[in-house]
């Protein structure tokens, strides 16, 4: 089911959660709501699900207007930040409620919700926890169960709340993957809130940047990393390292290969857009202050001395073994080329 | 945590809960309100000025005052040994402890009532050893008003207790304090808080109470006659006028109560719940 | 002692024994001492007195009075607990401060004002009196009378308990239950309900303890009509005026029984609470 959001705007007190909002998610993408804490993505996916209303604006499920309808009958199913699975039930009976719950008329027979928990179950890979209850649960059962239990509703719209926020590290590595491998099979239009880029980029097919209220930047992963529509998106969005023209030498950008334009006082420049050489005597830009392996990268910290004041820190990133074939030592001046930057104002 | 927007049923709730408050509550009191602006201020000056009046007043808050004393000392004694120590039968003389809110004060009342007087159990001992008559004097009055008491104080301090870091205590003690001066300051300010909130809880019951009060108390006026009483006494005799002026003033000294052991209590939150 | 603590935070052992003794004797002195007290006083004529103590009519007709007035005071309260809880702690409005207090109200005032407030109301110079003489309703010195006295003292019992522990479990299992397409009663009976049972009794059992026990606001609107408006706290104190001591202790026994039960039951409920509170943390994590 596609989503369309008009004119959304949402008021807490003074704080404006939701400046106009407008978005259009098509059918079957999987999208992550990326922005720092207290940009408002949150308010927004509940607002999508109807457990808030939106002050004023209009919310379109596949082209038919919900603004006013109940979160019953949206056809939503949502994934609670906390899971909220209900405790004094076990889990079997935590993802047949949704079908108990319904009227009589529409309701499953028993052996029908029976079938449709234990497939969910499978789904899910946890078929052998269905009489346990969610205390027992590690937290990535208890989200991968919070999941069974919306998805058992056949929801048209899967809306996750910082899906992965309580687990542990390694837990979430596994299950951003395994998200991804479901929403394949299913196929459902799913979005997902979320303060970690890496998730995002990982994770979702379309991301949306949301910062203060409103959206920043909507495109694939790879467009907002390779075109990032503005500073806040490029320092938001993997590391960034940023040169002022007022501030950084024009010479010195000159220098390292990066033509200043007609338009733009502020270079962005990813870390492996910047190529380092042994410095030919005299010609250093830079010099070595310390590096950190990371898996097959390697991280360079250079320091370049400012005009007048403290030296400013950059950095670079390199595959390792270049990195040992230039084998440089800590204090040693480095050439620095810088292959691409976004230019911004 | 943030409130909810579309969780049903604000308005049903919100409506009975105020028709409610009003019918039992609000509607009841403001009668007494309306009756009293029937007095005029002389009258009412009057009525409150009487000397019986003045004395039910000041046995009753004197014995208050006194009973929360103690009431806080001896409350404080028994959180910490409730707290801080084990010993057989703990948990059943920490249920215990609720006994005065748990037994009606009728109960309470005779009980002590029977065992206070020169020939009970109790009193008739205190009567030999201190020479001192417990039951229908006023001392009476202050021990019902220990009785009835003892558990705010207890119930308000445990917590607080249990919550203490130990590792401030073994931070005072590896800088060299010894214990009486790690109790005095480093428990004791954090307790404190805590203290006064139950001494201030014991207090306000204290001040209202009856049932446990009026058969120990031997009920003398100006000198063993508690203040709910004198309002009952008027009552039965039909003096309307007299009850209400004095209910009054009893309401509005269980107001200033209540907002002090509200601000207590937001002071005890910051302080002592470590939040 | 299970744990050994070390000696820098822990007391001398004299002063340890010290403490103990001294709060179990204040324990004994003031609270055990009492309960055996009601036991031998109302048992020291023999068992056949105390039994037909407990079969007069009198005593039978205040037993039956209390109970009538705790059928009709602890449901009214906990229905108004209820939605006097799901209004505050799932809601915001201005005035809530406000109206927490209000509840609170009646915990602090004196019983006695609890029973004059109503007697300025009905009584015959109150100001519906002239009214209900006219049409021959009897409410003071009556059953009503002493129904609404104790409407008024347990008012806050069930409110209290539920309010904080609504909060702390939360809403997101109620917006769960109703994105999976539960109605509102659904959600409440199969979520919020099972969810603050144990709270909800304990509120229910303390509201129980405070009808059935409460003499001094009903003691203003009673009149002491035996055998009529006779609740079995008032039942006690005619008897004990009239030198029935064990006839007084009798009835005594058996509020003192019903708050020994209370205490028993308060204390399972706390710990199930605790267990509950424990759970919803876990679950929050």
């Amino acid at each position: 089911m596609s989503i369309t959001l008009r004119n959304i705007k949402k008021q807490f007190g003074d704080f404006i959660a939701l400046n106009t909002i407008n978005l259009e998610i098509p059918e079957g993408e999987l999208v992550a709501l990326l922005g720092p804490s207290g940009c408002g993505k949150t308010t927004l996916l509940r607002i999508i699900a109807g457990l808030e209303q939106a002050d004023s604006g209009q919310v379109f499920l596949q082209g038919d207007e919900v603004t006013d309808q109940p979160v019953k009958s949206r056809q939503i199913g949502f994934v609670f930040q906390h899971y909220a699975l209900f405790r004094h039930m076990t889990v079997f009976d935590n993802i047949a409620f949704g079908l108990r719950v319904k009227p009589k008329a529409q309701r499953p027979s028993k052996a029908e919700i029976k079938d449709k928990v234990h497939a969910l179950l499978k789904l899910v890979q946890l078929d052998w926890l269905a009489g346990r209850f969610p205390e027992q649960l590690s937290g990535g059962q208890r989200q991968r169960i919070a999941l069974a239990r919306a998805l058992a509703v056949e929801p048209s719209v899967l809306l996750l709340d910082e899906p992965f926020g309580a687990l542990d590290a390694s837990v979430r590595k596994d299950l951003r993957l395994w998200l991804r491998h479901l929403h394949h099979e299913l196929n459902v239009t799913s979005i997902f809130v979320t303060h970690d880029q890496e998730e995002a980029m990982e994770v979702a097919s379309q991301i949306v940047v949301l910062n203060k209220g409103h959206i920043e930047q909507q495109g694939s992963p790879s467009d907002i990393y390779d075109h990032p529509a503005n500073p806040f998106v490029s320092q938001f969005i993997g590391q960034t390292n940023v040169f002022n023209l007022e501030q950084t030498d024009t010479f010195w950008l000159k220098n390292s290969g990066l033509p200043t334009p007609q338009t733009g006082r502020v270079a962005h420049v990813r870390p492996h857009d910047i190529e380092l050489t042994k410095a030919a005597n005299g010609a250093a830009q830079a010099v070595l202050k310390d590096w950190q392996q990371l898996g097959g990268l390697i991280r360079v910290e250079l320091l370049k001395q400012e005009a007048g004041g403290q030296p400013a820190t950059i950095f670079a990133e390199m595959p390792a073994e270049q990195f040992r074939q230039l084998s440089l030592q800590k204090g040693e001046g480095v050439a620095v080329r810088i292959r691409h930057a976004h230019w911004f104002h | 945590m943030p409130q909810s927007h579309i969780l049903p049923g604000f308005r049903p709730a919100i409506s009975l809960t105020l028709f409610y408050l009003a019918l039992i509550v609000l509607i009841p009191l403001s009668a007494m309100v309306l009756k009293t602006f029937q007095l005029s201020w002389d009258q009412f000056l009057a009525i409150l000025t009487s000397p019986r009046v003045i004395a039910s007043f000041r046995v009753t808050f004197g014995s208050a005052l006194l009973a929360a004393s103690v009431a806080g000392v001896l409350g404080f004694i028994i959180a910490w040994t409730l707290v801080r120590y084990s010993f057989f039968g703990k948990r059943m003389f920490d249920a215990l402890i609720d006994l005065p809110f748990a037994l009606p004060t009728a109960v309470a009342g005779i009980v002590l009532a029977t065992i206070y007087q020169p020939s009970g159990l109790i009193g008739g001992w205190i009567m030999a050893v201190f020479g001192v008559q417990v039951a229908y004097k006023p001392l009476g009055i202050v021990f019902a008003m220990v009785f009835i008491g003892l558990p705010f104080v207890v119930r308000t301090i445990e917590p607080v207790l249990q919550e203490f870091d130990t590792a401030m205590e073994e931070a005072a003690a590896s800088l060299g304090a010894n214990r009486w001066q790690t109790f005095v300051e480093v428990i004791l300010p954090n307790i404190l808080p805590a203290a006064l909130t139950g001494f201030a809880l014991a207090f306000a019951r204290s001040v209202g109470e009856y049932g446990s009060i009026i058969f120990i108390a031997g009920n003398m006026p100006y000198i063993s006659e508690i203040v709910p009483l004198l309002i009952i006494t008027k009552l039965e005799q039909y003096d309307y006028a007299g009850a209400t002026a004095i209910g009054l003033v009893m309401l509005l000294l269980s107001f200033v109560l209540l907002l002090l052991i509200n601000l207590l209590q937001g002071w005890l939150r910051r302080r002592g719940g470590q939040l | 002692m299970i744990r050994r603590k070390p000696l820098s935070v822990s007391d001398p052992t004299w002063f340890r024994y010290l403490l103990i003794s001294l709060s179990l004797a204040v324990i004994g002195l003031f609270l055990v001492l009492p309960l055996w007290t009601v036991l031998t006083e109302a048992f020291a004529k023999g068992w056949a007195s105390y039994r037909d103590s407990l079969m007069h009519p009198d005593a039978l007709a205040a037993i039956r009075l209390t109970l009538l007035t705790a059928a009709v005071a602890v449901p009214l309260t906990t229905v108004f607990g209820i939605a006097a809880a799901w209004a505050i702690a799932r809601f915001d409005f201005t005035g809530k401060n406000l109206l927490v207090t209000l509840i609170d109200l009646p915990f602090s005032v004196s019983p006695v004002i609890a029973g004059l407030i109503y007697v300025l109301v009905f009584g015959a110079q109150g100001w519906l009196g002239p009214w209900l003489a006219a049409h021959d309703i009897k409410i003071i010195f009556a059953v009503p009378g002493i129904i609404l006295a104790t409407l008024f003292v347990t008012f806050p019992f069930v409110a209290r308990e539920l309010i904080p522990l609504m909060q702390e479990i939360g809403h997101e299992e109620e917006e769960a239950a109703l994105s999976l397409g539960a109605s509102p009663w659904q959600m409440f009976f199969s979520i919020t309900l099972p969810n603050i049972k144990w709270g909800l009794l304990y509120g229910i059992l303390l509201c129980n303890a405070r009808a059935m026990g409460e003499f001094g606001a009903v003691s203003v609107v009673s009149g002491h009509i035996r055998g009529l408006t006779n609740t079995l706290p008032l039942h006690v104190e005619v008897t004990y005026d009239e030198y029935d001591f064990v006839g007084s202790f009798a009835g005594a026994s058996l509020l003192a029984g019903l708050a020994v039960v209370t205490l028993v039951t308060k204390t399972f409920l706390e710990w199930k609470q605790t267990q509950d509170i424990k759970t919803a943390r876990l679950m929050s994590e």
